[in-house]
């Protein structure tokens, strides 16, 4: 029977099953960035103090409501559809067990369902890391356990299809380097949902009353080996996602396999110990256990990333240089296609998650930095570069790639979707810039009120504090019309979209529907084979291929540099404590 | 456009690596050890770093050694809380609960004090002000550090761990004198 129909424009091939949970797991994904943006309009016109718009309760509401379908829901959800392209798209192979796929889909969307229910019947404002003692209700962590259980029973399909694929023969040699990347997450994603179902099975059963305590330390070690690596599927989904738009867009070829590949295991390796960084300045935890594991182990996880940063635009600069682009060091990126929201958006994010995300991530996750640091708004300024402008711009550039690839639509507002990248990636930079300003002065995050309004005693912050979280505010704005604008087009485009052939309907495109019959006409996918050597003339002798990569790369290592000895000067300005 | 192929070479992993990612590679790595050596190194020469002493307790076993030393030592009261004046040297104790930061404490300048934290509660988060601080402050947990403050004035302790409805209220004093 044939199930496999081959997309014309861009030569993939979609596995009928495949493509279908492709569909519904990215929309439901997006249905979930929907959330969370509506939601951080309230986060964001509340922080901005000069317009304190929301009251306490509800602004804790929203808040635990924001950052869990934005940081879980829409990440995870759209992971698994990129699992799932990595996997039966890229290797040509049917998807194993459908009807698991399905079941684990399902239970991720109860699971979501779930615990949205409990965040806003307001009995459960218990932020995304629900610290114990602090308590929510049973269907909040019921929910999240559902969506874990869930999330791995997709993630095995994916394995499923990897061994469906070697054993038919679906394809040459070894695996891509995207799909490469896609194991890699896949393996985090594993560690990262059995931290979880650790951690939140026993505190389900203490808030239905079967277990009488749960130590709050313990809760918070092991809550973060499931908190913070699942933000590490993102980054290793988002760096895959790097690749393969490089790939699509630039023909680029990976600047040496081995290196990619290389740093891609040094994620599998090391990432998971970021949890402890989110403990340095908890009680009683040896320093030695902090160097090593906030470092992952001698920061050979950073190491991986610094990898990444150099040989993504690497080998672009290499492929446009092979297309003429040669003239100075930058030629090739000032002649790159702006105007496509692909290339745009993935730039933006791989120049913003670099350049703030990174160096911030390892100057807070310094073991005695992070004193001035923790819990400050500096904390989610961190994340928003890593997770927003980082995995969010990413996903959003592979959805323009998706648009008319997997759902068959041609895309609505094309000049919308054009500046889109720009309004998102730039508002979100103010707002992130801003909050780390306003969190080196002390401005708390997960904070209703910078007046402290009530409080028995009086403080305020300086006026600039002010100042910095209003600007970071308008950026927060702009990010949400970025946001809006984003919707707009693909929501639009799979309602309103002209439909491509082999055509799609609205039910198709939304449902999750597989296209007609007739659209599958391919019983088995030509063997994908290995790329094509390289001519002898194409090498490059060894020497600097992509120098103007080289200049950004030492750009950001002395950015990195100051600003990281700029925080130990601060730091040796306060309080001695030992 | 191999990124999504396989690899042009069958053993891969056997292709040179250009000159240009073992030049950058290495630079990296030496910036991670440098990195890295830092935190061991501000150990030995710099003047904060976090304590690794701390003992299990109870919220019970807390507040009454806070209340020992709130009854030998107060010397006033701000806002219906007691000021205390321990002495130098001496064993201080802070405790944070819904929501308050509780006794307010009068230091010296340039003393060494052992501040001892925990909650009597829920998770809250001690945000020394202007300094900038911040320790996560677990119940269960007697936490001690060594302070010194080298700076006179007048400090502000803020909550900045989520505890609820009222943790924007949750605010306390250390005052440190010449």
């Amino acid at each position: 029977m044939a199930e496999f129909r081959v997309c014309p424009d861009s030569g993939f091939y979609f596995h009928k099953s495949a493509e279908s949970l492709m569909k519904v797991n990215a929309v439901v994904g997006v249905v979930a960035l929907l959330i969370a943006g509506l939601l951080a309009i309230g986060v964001v016109l509340t922080r901005w103090q000069e317009v304190h718009w929301l009251p306490a309760d509800t602004f804790y509401m929203v808040l635990t409501a924001h950052g869990i379908n934005a940081l879980l829901f829409w990440c995870i959800f759209f992971e698994m559809a990129i699992l799932h392209f990595a996997s039966s798209t890229l290797l040509r192979c049917r998807l194993a067990t459908p009807r698991w796929g399905w079941a684990g889909f399902f239970l991720m969307l109860i699971g979501a369902v779930m615990n949205n229910v409990a965040v806003f019947s307001g009995k459960s404002s218990v932020m995304m890391t629900s610290y114990v003692p602090m308590q929510a209700e049973p269907h909040f962590y019921l929910g999240l356990i559902l969506f874990a259980v869930g999330a791995l029973i997709q993630v095995f399909v994916f394995f499923g299809t990897l061994v469906i694929a070697q054993q038919e023969k679906t394809y040459e040699g070894s695996v891509p380097l995207v799909t490469f990347g896609a194991i890699t997450a896949a393996i985090i994603a594993v560690f990262t949902i059995a931290s979880g179902a650790i951690i939140l099975i026993p505190t389900y059963l203490w808030a239905v009353g079967y277990v009488s305590h749960i130590d709050a330390e313990m809760y918070r070690v092991i809550w973060w080996a499931m908190g913070h690596s699942s933000q590490q599927i993102n980054v290793a989904a988002h760096v895959a996602v790097w690749y393969l738009i490089a790939g699509v867009l630039f023909g680029a070829r990976p600047m040496s396999e081995k290196v990619s590949r290389f740093a891609f295991l040094l994620y599998i390796f090391f990432l998971q110990l970021a949890s402890a960084h989110h403990i340095l300045v908890d009680p009683g935890i040896s320093a030695e256990w902090k160097i090593f594991n906030t470092s992952y182990a001698m920061y050979l996880a950073v190491l991986a990333s610094m990898i990444h940063g150099l040989t993504v635009p690497g080998s672009i600069e290499v492929a446009q240089r092979g297309k003429g682009f040669t003239k100075g060091l930058f030629e090739w990126l000032r002649k790159a296609p702006w105007g496509n929201p692909v290339f745009s958006a993935m730039f933006i994010s791989l120049v913003t998650f670099g350049f703030i995300g990174g160096i911030t991530g390892v100057v807070m996750g310094t073991e005695q930095i992070n004193l001035i640091i923790h819990n400050t708004i500096y904390v989610p300024a961190h994340f928003h570069a890593t997770v927003v402008t980082g995995t969010t711009l990413t996903f959003m550039a592979l959805t323009y790639l998706l648009i008319p690839v997997l759902f068959r639509k041609k895309m609505i507002f094309p000049w919308m979707a054009k500046l889109q990248p720009y309004v998102f990636g730039g508002g979100m930079t103010i707002l992130i810039l801003f909050m780390l300003g306003a969190g080196t002065l002390g401005v708390a995050r997960r904070h209703w009120d910078m007046d402290f309004a009530g409080a028995a005693m009086a403080f305020e912050y300086p006026a600039i504090a002010y100042t910095l979280m209003a600007v970071g505010a308008i950026g927060g704005l702009l990010a949400i019309v970025g946001g809006i604008m984003y919707l707009t087009v693909t929501v639009g485009s799979l309602l309103f979209g002209k439909p491509l052939e082999p055509s799609a309907g609205i039910l198709e495109s939304f449902a999750g529907k597989p296209l007609q019959a007739s659209a599958y006409d391919i019983e088995k996918p030509e063997k994908l084979m290995m790329a094509p050597k390289l001519e002898e003339s194409e090498h490059s002798g060894g020497g600097f291929e992509a120098p103007g990569t080289f200049a950004l790369a030492m750009l950001l290592l002395v950015t990195f540099v100051v600003y990281y000895f700029i925080n130990w000067k601060y730091l040796a300005s306060v309080w001695p404590l030992g | 456009m191999t990124s999504f192929m396989p690899p042009a070479d069958r053993i891969w992993w056997k292709v040179p690596v250009g000159k240009q990612e073992l030049v950058w590679i290495a630079i990296a790595l030496v910036w991670c050890i440098i990195m890295f050596l830092m935190m061991p190194l501000w150990h030995v020469y710099g003047k904060q770093n976090l304590s690794t002493e701390a003992y299990q307790t109870t919220p019970a076993k807390f507040g009454a050694k806070v209340e020992e030393m709130v009854s030998k030592y107060t010397v006033g009261k701000e806002a219906g809380i007691p000021i205390v004046a321990p002495p130098v040297g001496s064993d201080i104790y802070m405790l944070g609960r819904l929501w308050q930061w509780y006794p307010v404490l009068k230091l010296k300048k340039n003393q060494e004090y052992r501040l001892h934290l925990s909650s009597m509660d829920w998770q809250h988060g001690f945000s020394l002000q202007p300094d900038n601080i911040n320790l996560q402050i677990v119940p269960g947990y007697d936490m001690v550090l060594k302070i010194t403050p080298d700076k006179s004035g007048e400090y502000s302790v803020i909550c900045n761990e989520y505890c609820g409805i009222g943790h924007h209220t949750m605010v306390g004093k250390i005052y440190v004198e010449d």
